[in-house]
């Protein structure tokens, strides 16, 4: 065991497993999306990229890729919500939480992809 | 992908994934803390406002625009996190140190700025591999002609002396092997632009192996190799090397022609000459008994040429082993007890041919004290020497890297100028007097500059033009009349008419031209460039070969027609 493979490994699934927690739910309520979920996705991806740096092969390239795809998703989700009108009771509306949402969902697919090539890379070590 | 690139970001994960926790953890607690607002109500920040305060805070920039003032609670946070960011920059400033002095990270950032040059070379280029004194030699005449090149040195020391050579162009260096093939084709082997490959190191079996990579991977561009001994340079020659240089070999040939036409060796090194070298005075070594001292690849090659020339030998050298029919006399020849036994009083000439520079000086002295008239041959193995070389005026130096840098240019500067010079082998020395005289006349006595002009479209349209119509002769005196006087002559003289697959040496000025010939001229830079225009313009060739000032303008000519 390896406790550099252990910590990559650990932050790609995080990120894809908060991203997913924070989808979850009805696309519209904001009941169901909460904001510290989303930064806490946002941190674990944006670690989980700068882990993926500096690998030559081809696999790793598109490891970097999903994770690029990732945050950039998350960023635009980001600065939605930072703009987003806020109600009486401090809840935004409908519609700006479903593009949050949405936007995230996308980013959540990166990361599915990334979780599912380390898993087929993994699979294939002889070790 | 930038390789220097990844390897930093590689390098860098560390103190990166610090600054965005500390960024994370950062937020987390400027959001989580209460505030308090001007009217005592408590209020939060939202996770950008934190975000916002965090980065301009964290990265030392300290703005200082904040929605509320903070309470204590607030200021024991932000503290802790000024500190932790600090630290966390700091790492990240000390990793990018440690990472600019790296060794292997600063060949990478060389090996990709060297690999990003030679991409960006458009024109036509040489490349050398080995940039001792022969290849800084080679490239330094290369520069001087306006040829790009490329260098590969094994040497981390000599590729960076490139950028002390006072060149006019930036040249692409390389430390590597260049028995790498991969070095080679970084260096721009498999680029149409390649127009040859020098390698010049002074190992053989180095040169041999690029001789080798260089047929397999790029067999149409010509490799021109150094060679220290003959089983080398054959070997080289069977592997598909175009021009193998045997330094000692060429010097034997150079003194051969020297005893028997002086005049033709005396006109040949001038034509060959280095830029900025002038015509020496004639030294033909004379017939009689030489003395060799050191019967190594040097001097078995001015042995061999002595021989030819049917004069008797007397060989000093330390191993004394008796070769076919001459006299061997052990010793280093440095003392004046050695020369004496091998007969220095009554011997007309003196080789001192062993690889010491120092001893051959002692070799030279001592024997024109013994004996004042007699012929020096001294061999200068470094150039750096050349001071003590000077001093001493020896009849003939012999440097071996100015032999090679000499021959490089001739083959790749222009390759007619090898037909001129075999001709001038054939012929006796009183020819080679006249040609030096009628070429002195005209361009001095500075080594010229040698160039090949060939009558076709697309070289010299306006006497391709003027060659296809029957009323328009042309001589070949016309290409050097001056194009603002044309009763006065460009400083250069044809030395060689090539037609179809006859040639004529030192052809008459008064020859029609025909399309299609090529022809070799030696003169002056100042008439290489005067010369161009009457080759592109029909107006200067008008006013050069008729002496008709044409009107430029179209309704002009209309005109006067």
């Amino acid at each position: 065991m390896n406790l550099e493979k252990v910590i990559f490994a650990f932050f790609i699934i995080s990120a894809a497993t908060l991203n997913f927690g924070f989808v979850i739910g009805e696309i519209d309520n904001p009941l169901h999306h909460h904001v510290w979920e989303f930064f806490a996705a946002f941190v674990v991806n944006v670690i989980a990229t700068v882990l993926k740096f500096g690998d030559r092969t081809q696999v790793g390239a598109t490891h970097l890729a999903t994770s690029l795809v990732a945050i950039l998703q998350l960023a635009v989700a980001a600065v939605v919500w930072a703009l987003a009108p806020t109600g009486p009771d401090g809840q935004i509306d409908a519609s700006t939480m479903t593009s949050i949402v949405s936007l995230s969902a996308g980013a959540l697919l990166a990361n599915i992809v990334s979780v599912v090539i380390l898993i087929v890379e993994t699979t294939l070590q002889r070790r | 992908m930038n390789n220097a690139l990844l390897v930093a970001l590689r390098r860098l994960r560390a103190p990166i994934v610090l600054i965005v926790l500390v960024f994370a953890i950062g937020i987390v607690g400027l959001v989580l803390i209460p505030g308090t607002d001007a009217q005592g109500r408590p209020w939060r920040m939202t996770i950008f406002d934190a975000l916002y305060f965090m980065s301009y805070t964290a990265s030392t920039i300290g703005f200082g625009e904040i929605p509320q003032a903070f309470n204590t609670a607030q200021r024991v946070w932000v503290t802790l996190v000024i500190y932790a960011s600090v630290i966390g920059w700091a790492y990240l400033v000390a990793a990018l140190l440690t990472l600019a002095q790296d060794r292997g990270f600063r060949a990478v950032l060389a090996d990709s700025r060297f690999r990003r040059r030679v991409r960006a070379l458009r024109e036509p280029f040489y490349l050398i591999c080995g940039f001792g004194e022969t290849g800084a030699l080679v490239g330094r005449a290369l520069d001087a002609f306006a040829f790009r090149f490329v260098v590969i040195d094994v040497s981390e020391e000599r590729v960076q002396e490139v950028d002390l050579l006072d060149l006019a162009q930036d040249v692409p260096a390389l430390t590597g092997n260049a028995r790498v093939p991969e070095n080679l084709v970084a260096a721009g082997l498999a680029r149409s632009e390649c127009r040859g490959v020098l390698t010049l190191t002074n190992d053989d079996q180095a040169n041999l192996a690029v001789a080798i990579s260089v047929r397999l991977l790029n067999p149409d561009v010509p490799v021109l190799a150094r060679a220290m001994s003959r089983e080398a340079a054959a070997n080289m020659v069977s592997f598909g090397a175009d021009h193998v240089i045997n330094p000692f070999a060429k010097f034997g040939e150079y003194l051969t022609l020297a005893i028997r036409s002086p005049g033709s060796h005396r006109l040949m090194r001038w034509l060959t000459g280095l830029p900025g070298t002038t015509l020496k005075p004639e030294t033909a070594p004379p017939r009689g008994r030489w003395i060799v001292c050191g019967y190594g690849r040097f001097g078995s090659e001015v042995v061999r040429a002595f021989r030819g020339q049917d004069l008797d030998v007397t060989i000093v050298d330390p191993d004394e082993t008796a070769i076919d029919g001459l006299r061997v006399v052990r010793g280093h020849g440095t003392d004046a007890a050695t020369l004496e036994l091998a007969g220095v009083r009554d011997a007309v000439g003196v080789v001192a041919g062993t690889d010491d520079d120092v001893a051959n000086l002692a070799i030279a002295v001592t024997a024109r004290e013994v004996n004042a008239e007699i012929f020096t041959v001294v061999r200068q193995s470094l150039r750096t020497n050349h001071a003590l070389f000077d001093a001493y005026d020896a009849d003939i130096t012999m440097v071996s890297s100015e032999i090679i840098a000499n021959e490089c240019l001739a083959v790749l500067h222009t390759p007619l100028l090898g037909r001129f010079l075999d001709a001038v082998k054939r012929e006796d020395d009183a020819w080679a007097d006249r040609a030096i005289d009628r070429l002195q006349q005209s361009i001095g006595v500075e080594a010229p500059d040698i160039w090949k002009v060939t009558i076709n479209e697309p070289e010299a349209p306006a006497f391709h033009d003027a060659l296809g119509r029957p009323d328009y002769p042309v001589m070949l005196g016309d290409l050097c009349r001056d194009t603002t006087d044309r009763e006065r002559r460009l400083e250069c003289v044809p030395l060689l008419l090539l037609r179809g697959s006859s040639q004529s040496i030192l052809p008459d000025e008064s020859l029609p031209l025909q399309r299609g010939d090529e022809i070799l001229f030696a003169g002056q830079p100042a008439a290489r460039k005067a010369q161009r225009p009457m080759l592109l313009n029909v107006n200067v060739r008008d006013y050069a070969v008729r002496g008709i000032d044409v009107p430029g303008g179209w309704l002009w000519q209309r005109l006067t027609r």
